[in-house]
C-alpha cells in the first residue's frame, strides 16, 4: 500500500492540507498571546475592566455640577502574606462632578522586615473608570517601607462632569499586593505559610 | 451506495479482540509491540476507544465519590479539599480523557471506512497522537498523590485559583493538558487531511456521511481553539513559575482576562464534544427509520453555523463578571441564535422519523434518547442564556444539570449509540440484545434520576462545587446520588456487552442493519485489517 501511495498525487494534497492547518495552528497560538495586549488596549479605551490610568492626569476645567451629588466610597484590602495595613479615615465622600477632592491614605508595615508593595486600584462600576481622573495617587508607584514604618499618602481626584447620569455611587478599591522578585511563586509561598499550612 | 465490493480477504471469524486480529499476514509485530507501534487506523481506533472507556470509569469513580459525599448534608466521607480535587479531576478526565478520545476513536475507525480510504492520511502521526494520551493522563492522575494534592480549582481552572492559590502539582496539570492538547491537534490535522484528500473517487463533499461532515467541522474547531488553550495554560505556567503577571492583578494583569481567554477556547470546546454526536445520530436515525435523512444539506449548513457562532458567544459563561450592558445583550442574543441551527437539526431528525418504518435496536434506542434528552439540555441552555436570569442561575446546580444533560445523555449516549451501531462491523457479532436493552433502560433511568433533580436544587439556590449543603436540598441530593449510583453501576453492563460481543455472539453479515446505506456496510463483518486498498467506486448521493 505504501509504495503506490508515495507516488499518489493525493500525497501532494495531504502535504498541502497539513501545511495549511499547521499555519492556522501557529496563527491561533500567536493570536492567543496577541489577545493579551489587545484586551488591555480594548479595556483602556472602553474602561471596561475598572482600571484607572497609571499616571497622573490633568484636571478637566468644565465647571462643577453642583446640581448633582455622587457618593464615592473607598475600600482598602490587604493581601495574605503581606504584613501591611492600608487605611483611610474617609470611607465615603459626597462629591459634585467636576470638583477636585483630596483623600489621605495611611500605609503601615507591621512586619519585622522591610518590604515592598503596591496598591492596585479598581473602580466599580467599570464605566465610571474613564470619568475618574487622578491628579495624584500613591498607586502610581510601588511603596517600600522599613519594618514598622508608616507613610501617609494623598489621593487627589476628580469625577468629570460627563459621568453617566445613572452612576450615583462610585466605589474605589485599593488592594495591596506584595511586590516580590519572583512574582506569583513568591506570593503563593507566602500564602502557603499563612493559609495552607 | 458502492457498486463495487473490494475483494474480501477473510470470512467471518470469532477470534478474541477486535477486527485488528483478522489473521492477516500484515501485522508485523505481536503482543504489546503490535499495539505500541501500530499504524493501522482500526487498531488505533480501538486503542482510543479502550482508553476512553477506562477514563470514563476513572472519571466515573470520582463522580461516585462526589455523589457519596453529597448523599447527605454534612461532611461524611472526604475532606472539602479532597472533594474539590474530585470535582476538578472528574471534569478534566471526562472532557479531555473520555469524551474527546472516544470521538477521535470513532473517527479513526469509521472515517476511512465511510469515505473509502485505505487508512488515515498520516498513520504514524496517528500512532503518536494516541500514545500521547496515556502519558498525559498518567501525569494528571499522578497529581492525586503529590504533596498538596491534585488540582482543586474546578475543570475551568480560573486564575488566580489556578495560579496564585494553586497547589504545587498545577505545573504537572499544565504539562498533561499540553500533551492532551497536542494529541487532539495532531488528531484533527490527520482527520482533516484524510477527509479532504482520501475520499473514494466519485465521492463529493456533499456525498459524505454526516458523521464525516461533523467530524471535519469539529476538526477545524480543534485547530482553531486548542492553540488558544495551549496559550492560556502557557501563560499560567509563566505566571506560576517565571514571575510574569498575565492574570495577576498585583503585577498589572487581569484575572478576568483569563476567563475571556478560557471561554474563547471553552465554548467551541463544548461544540467539539457535541458536533460528532450530531453526526452519529444523523447516521443512525435514517438507518432505523428506513428513510433517507431529511434535509441533508441543511444539516451540513446547520453544523457549520453552530461552529461559526461558537466563536461569538463565549462571554455568556461570564455574565456576572461585570460586563457592560451592551456586551450582556450581545452575548445573550448571539447565544440564543445558536438555538436556530440546533433546532434545524432536531426538526430534521424528527422529520426523518416521521412516517418512517422504525425499529428499536439498541443503537436506535440510544439515538432516540439522545434527541429527547439533548433537547432538554438545549432548553436549559436557553434559560441560562437569558442574562438577567443567569445572575440567579450562575454557579448553581442548574448549570450542572444543564451541561450534564448535554454531555451525558448527549455526547455519551451518542458515543454509546455509535458503539452499538458499529460493533457488528468491528467484531463480526451483534451485541447481546437483552443485555443491551437492560443497559439502555438502566442508563436512561439512572441519567434522569441523577440530573433532573439537579435543576430543582439549582433553581432553589444550591451552589455547585461544595461538599456540604443546606438541609432543604437533602431530598433532591439523595435522589441524585441514588440515580448516580444506578447510572454508574449500569455502565458495568456496557463493558459486559462489549466484551461478550468481541468474544462471540450472533454473527453479523456485511450489511448488519437492514437500513444501513453507507460505504462501511459494503465491507465484510468484521472489517479486515486492511480495507479499500483499491478505492471503491461511489455513486453520487441522489438528491
Amino acid at each position: 500500500m505504501a509504495e503506490p501511495f508515495e507516488r499518489d498525487p493525493r500525497r501532494q494534497g495531504v502535504r498541502r492540507t497539513v501545511a495549511r492547518t499547521v499555519a492556522v495552528l501557529g496563527g491561533m497560538f500567536v493570536f492567543a498571546f496577541a489577545l493579551v495586549p489587545l484586551y488591555d488596549a480594548f479595556c483602556q479605551v472602553t474602561g471596561l475592566n475598572g482600571k484607572t490610568a497609571g499616571q497622573a492626569q490633568s484636571l478637566v476645567h468644565a465647571g462643577v455640577d453642583t446640581s448633582r451629588t455622587v457618593t464615592v466610597q473607598f475600600v482598602t484590602r490587604g493581601s495574605p502574606g503581606l504584613p501591611w495595613r492600608l487605611e483611610t479615615d474617609t470611607r465615603q465622600l459626597r462629591v459634585h462632578p467636576g470638583e477636585r477632592r483630596e483623600v489621605h491614605f495611611r500605609f503601615r508595615n507591621q512586619g519585622a522586615e522591610a518590604s515592598r508593595a503596591r496598591a492596585v486600584p479598581s473602580v466599580s462600576p467599570s464605566e465610571a473608570s474613564l470619568h475618574l481622573r487622578k491628579l495624584s495617587c500613591f498607586c502610581f508607584q510601588e511603596q517600600r517601607l522599613a519594618a514598622g514604618e508608616r507613610l501617609e499618602a494623598p489621593l487627589v481626584f476628580q469625577l468629570t462632569p460627563d459621568l453617566p447620569a445613572d452612576v450615583r455611587t462610585v466605589t474605589l478599591v485599593y488592594t495591596l499586593y506584595p511586590v516580590a522578585a519572583s512574582g506569583a511563586r513568591a506570593e503563593r509561598d507566602a500564602v502557603g505559610e499563612g493559609d495552607r499550612a | 451506495m458502492a457498486s463495487h465490493l473490494p475483494p474480501t480477504s477473510t470470512p467471518q471469524h470469532s477470534q478474541p479482540a477486535s477486527a485488528g486480529l483478522a489473521g492477516e499476514a500484515h501485522a508485523p509485530y505481536r503482543g504489546l509491540r503490535r499495539w505500541l507501534l501500530t499504524t493501522n487506523h482500526k487498531e488505533i481506533g480501538t486503542l482510543y476507544l479502550v482508553f476512553s472507556l477506562s477514563m470514563f470509569f476513572i472519571g466515573g469513580l470520582f463522580a461516585m465519590v462526589i455523589r457519596a459525599e453529597l448523599f447527605q448534608p454534612g461532611l461524611q466521607l472526604v475532606r472539602p479539599e479532597f472533594f474539590n480535587q474530585m470535582t476538578t479531576m472528574h471534569g478534566l478526565i471526562m472532557v479531555f480523557g473520555a469524551v474527546m478520545p472516544a470521538f477521535v476513536g470513532l473517527a479513526n475507525w469509521m472515517v476511512p471506512l465511510q469515505i473509502g480510504a485505505p487508512d488515515m492520511a498520516l498513520p504514524r502521526l496517528n500512532n503518536f497522537s494516541f500514545w500521547l494520551l496515556p502519558v498525559a493522563f498518567a501525569i494528571l492522575l499522578a497529581t492525586l498523590v503529590m504533596p498538596g494534592g491534585a488540582p482543586d480549582f474546578g475543570w475551568t481552572f480560573y486564575a488566580p485559583l489556578s495560579t496564585t492559590y494553586a497547589p504545587p502539582s498545577t505545573t504537572f496539570f499544565i504539562f498533561s493538558l499540553h500533551l492532551a492538547g497536542i494529541s487532539s491537534i495532531l488528531g484533527a490535522i490527520n482527520i482533516i487531511a484524510t477527509i479532504l484528500n482520501l475520499r473514494a473517487p466519485g465521492m463529493r463533499m456533499m456525498d459524505m456521511p454526516l458523521f464525516v461532515w461533523t467530524w471535519l467541522i469539529t476538526a477545524f474547531l480543534l485547530i482553531a481553539v486548542m492553540p488558544v488553550l495551549a496559550g492560556v495554560i502557557t501563560m499560567m505556567l509563566l505566571d506560576i513559575n517565571f514571575g510574569t503577571s498575565f492574570f495577576n492583578a498585583a503585577g498589572g494583569g487581569d484575572p478576568v482576562l483569563f476567563q475571556h481567554l478560557f471561554w474563547f477556547f471553552g465554548h467551541p470546546e463544548v461544540y467539539i464534544m457535541i458536533l460528532p454526536a450530531f453526526g452519529i445520530v444523523s447516521v443512525i436515525i435514517p438507518t432505523f427509520a428506513r428513510k433517507r435523512l431529511f434535509g441533508y444539506a441543511s444539516m451540513v449548513y446547520a453544523t457549520a453555523s453552530i461552529a461559526i457562532l461558537s466563536f461569538l458567544v463565549w462571554a455568556h459563561h461570564m455574565f456576572i463578571v461585570g460586563l457592560p450592558l451592551v456586551a450582556e445583550l450581545f452575548f445573550m442574543y448571539s447565544t440564543m441564535l445558536i438555538a436556530v441551527p440546533t433546532g434545524v437539526k432536531v426538526f430534521n431528525w424528527v422529520t426523518t422519523l416521521f412516517r418512517g418504518s422504525i425499529s428499536f435496536e439498541p443503537p436506535m434506542l440510544f439515538a432516540l434518547a439522545f434527541v429527547v434528552l439533548f433537547t432538554i439540555g438545549g432548553f436549559s441552555g436557553l434559560m441560562l442564556a437569558i442574562a438577567p436570569a443567569d445572575f440567579q442561575y450562575h454557579d448553581t446546580y442548574f448549570v450542572v444539570a444543564h451541561f450534564h444533560y448535554v454531555l451525558v445523555p448527549g455526547a455519551v449516549f451518542a458515543i454509546m449509540a455509535g458503539v452499538y451501531y458499529w460493533l457488528p462491523k468491528w467484531t463480526g457479532h451483534y451485541p447481546h440484545l437483552r443485555l443491551s436493552q437492560w443497559h439502555f433502560w438502566l442508563s436512561v433511568i439512572g441519567v434522569n434520576l441523577t440530573f433532573f433533580p439537579m435543576h430543582f436544587a439549582g433553581l432553589a439556590g444550591m451552589p455547585r462545587r461544595i461538599p456540604d449543603y443546606a438541609l432543604q436540598f437533602a431530598d433532591f441530593n439523595m435522589v441524585t446520588s441514588l440515580g448516580g449510583f444506578l447510572f454508574g453501576a449500569s455502565q458495568l453492563l456496557f463493558v459486559v456487552v462489549v466484551v461478550r460481543c468481541v468474544r462471540g455472539g450472533e454473527r453479523a453479515p456485511a450489511k448488519a442493519w437492514e437500513g444501513a446505506e453507507d460505504l462501511e456496510w459494503s465491507l465484510p463483518s468484521p472489517a479486515p485489517l486492511h480495507t479499500f486498498e483499491t478505492p471503491p467506486q461511489v455513486r453520487p448521493r441522489e438528491s
